[in-house]
């Protein structure tokens, strides 16, 4: 049997190394992922990504067994991956910074 | 399995509402058609159109795609008169096609208060002549649906695209064809798509076209990335890519096709609305109504529109179901939405439930139920400048086999 983890966690492929929260879940709640605790060191909103185990720079994230993108820092086990963590192979992504400013996402 | 209804018309397609399509030739036009369906508010008096001055045969084709759409019964041109549109080639098409249509040339007519009162007049009577048009039952194979997503966040790719992907599979069981699109938000889907094409050739021409497509974007600078999607949890291009390509659910891709190609069989087919040759007129898709337009001129009946962040909009001529992913947004928006498949992720619903239910609605919309959009009045409509060359001939492998698109008439070569 599958080691349990928590129901507020959805895993899209047997292959994905990154877990999608059902709804938004805060900084410093502890859960189950793969039959071990887990305490969130940051938030992860409402079908935000959190990683399932430590990720490395360079290492690819799988979702719905796909790669969507490089680790461009490490990332912890339950900690929120996005645009500060993960890259895309293909193309740059840009979002709105301070809500107002529309910038390319940098890991620099 | 319950039948359909729809309007017949010369060409032996059906449509599913019996509009009257009121289209501009040129923006200086566009205020005088506004104005003529101003005066039929809360009627199937829809506004359609091409801004441009300069020709472009995309904008042509694509056009003439619209005039003779299945859910069209009547067609009034709304022209001024020194623009470089090829209004009469269009009044023709419409014409063969069985259809009332009339032309109206604003310099000639005797400038805006006239034009005004003579196409209200016209369409008055359109309205009444359409009126007398019965439904006559129609076969689920004589159905061609649509999808689209716009507003996409993380729960996108988790409820509301795989539920179309289960609804596109049933109504593709029972023969209807379907089309999924924007190749663009397909970027690292081209080879799990090249798997399920019908021949290894359509294979490798699903890839190139993905492949084109980043090349494009990649020109431009931008992916079909918005702000918005990272709010809502989306991180890259090839993550929402993968929750987008989940709207076009597990049957085998019977064909390529591009803006105004009409699907020639039941099945389910790609649509590439990425231009061919350089970059020229700027992004492919301005918006999601451009991809809706497009989606129509290749004969879609309604189109079911996935939103994660929450879109309101709906289109001229095909209504728009929309399914919303986030059961948040479906709170907050719910006066705006046909399906709340955000129920999924509280565990109210599951996908093949969720897709149920969108096959029935589409049943219904079929039979004349009005969408969310319809109701609230939306009619969204925008048509820009676009350059494609031909489909190749391995794109469409079981055309021989079938019925045959519909030819349009000598289109004029324009660049």
């Amino acid at each position: 049997m599958t080691p349990a983890t928590d129901a507020r966690l959805l895993l899209l492929n047997p292959a994905d190394n990154c877990l999608v929260a059902c709804c938004a879940l805060v900084a410093g709640e502890t859960l189950l992922i793969d039959g071990e605790p887990v305490t969130l060191p940051r938030p992860v909103g409402m079908a935000h990504k959190l990683a399932r185990r430590a990720l490395a720079v360079g290492d690819k994230v799988l979702r719905y067994g796909a790669v969507i993108g490089s680790v461009q820092r490490p990332i912890a086990r339950g900690e929120h991956i996005h645009t500060d963590n993960l890259g895309s192979d293909y193309l740059p992504t840009y979002t709105l910074q301070d809500g107002s400013k529309y910038v390319l996402t940098s890991h620099d | 399995m319950p039948t359909l209804t729809g309007f017949p018309r010369a060409d032996g397609r059906k449509g599913i509402r019996n509009v009257v399509a009121v289209a501009y030739l040129v923006e200086c036009a566009h205020f005088v058609a506004h104005e003529v369906t101003l005066a039929f508010r809360g009627e199937p008096v829809h506004l359609v159109g091409f801004p441009g001055c300069y020709p472009n045969a995309y904008a042509d084709k694509v056009m003439r795609r619209l005039l003779t759409h299945p859910n069209v019964g009547a067609v009034l041109l709304v022209s001024l008169g020194c623009e470089s549109f090829d209004k009469r080639g269009l009044e023709a098409e419409v014409a063969a096609s069985g259809r009332p249509v009339y032309t109206l040339t604003i310099q000639e007519r005797g400038g805006t208060r006239k034009t005004l009162n003579e196409g209200i007049e016209w369409v008055r009577w359109a309205l009444a002549e359409l009126d007398t048009q019965p439904r006559v039952p129609m076969r689920w194979d004589e159905l061609v649906v649509a999808t689209v997503c716009g507003g996409s966040d993380g729960t996108s790719g988790i409820t509301a695209n795989p539920a179309v992907g289960r609804a596109f599979d049933t109504l593709i069981a029972r023969g209807a064809a379907c089309i999924f699109e924007e190749t663009g938000e397909l970027v690292g889907c081209e080879f799990h798509m090249q798997r399920r094409a019908a021949t290894p050739e359509l294979g490798d021409e699903i890839v190139r076209c993905v492949a084109k497509a980043a090349r494009y974007y990649e020109t431009l600078g931008h992916g079909s990335f918005a702000p918005g999607n990272a709010d809502g949890g989306l991180t890259t291009q090839e993550e929402k890519s993968l929750g987008a390509y989940a709207k076009s659910g597990d049957s085998p891709i019977s064909g390529l096709i591009k803006p105004g190609d009409i699907p020639p069989t039941g099945g389910l087919y790609l649509l590439d609305v990425v231009p061919d040759g350089e970059v020229r007129f700027g992004f492919p898709n301005i918006s999601d109504n451009a991809e809706i337009v497009e989606l129509i001129a290749c004969g879609a009946h309604l189109t079911l529109f996935t939103t994660g962040r929450g879109s309101v909009v709906g289109s001229a001529i095909s209504p728009v179901i929309k399914v919303c992913a986030n059961p948040d947004t479906y709170d907050r928006l719910a006066d705006d939405m046909d399906v709340n498949a955000g129920r999924i992720l509280r565990g109210d619903a599951t996908l093949d439930q969720v897709g149920a239910e969108i096959v029935a609605l589409v049943h219904d919309v079929g039979h004349g139920r009005e969408t969310a959009s319809e109701a609230l009045g939306h009619r969204e409509f925008i048509l820009t400048y676009k350059a494609f060359e031909p489909i190749g001939p391995s794109c469409l492998p079981v055309r021989q086999a079938t019925r045959a698109m519909p030819p349009l008439s000598s289109t004029r070569a324009t660049p």
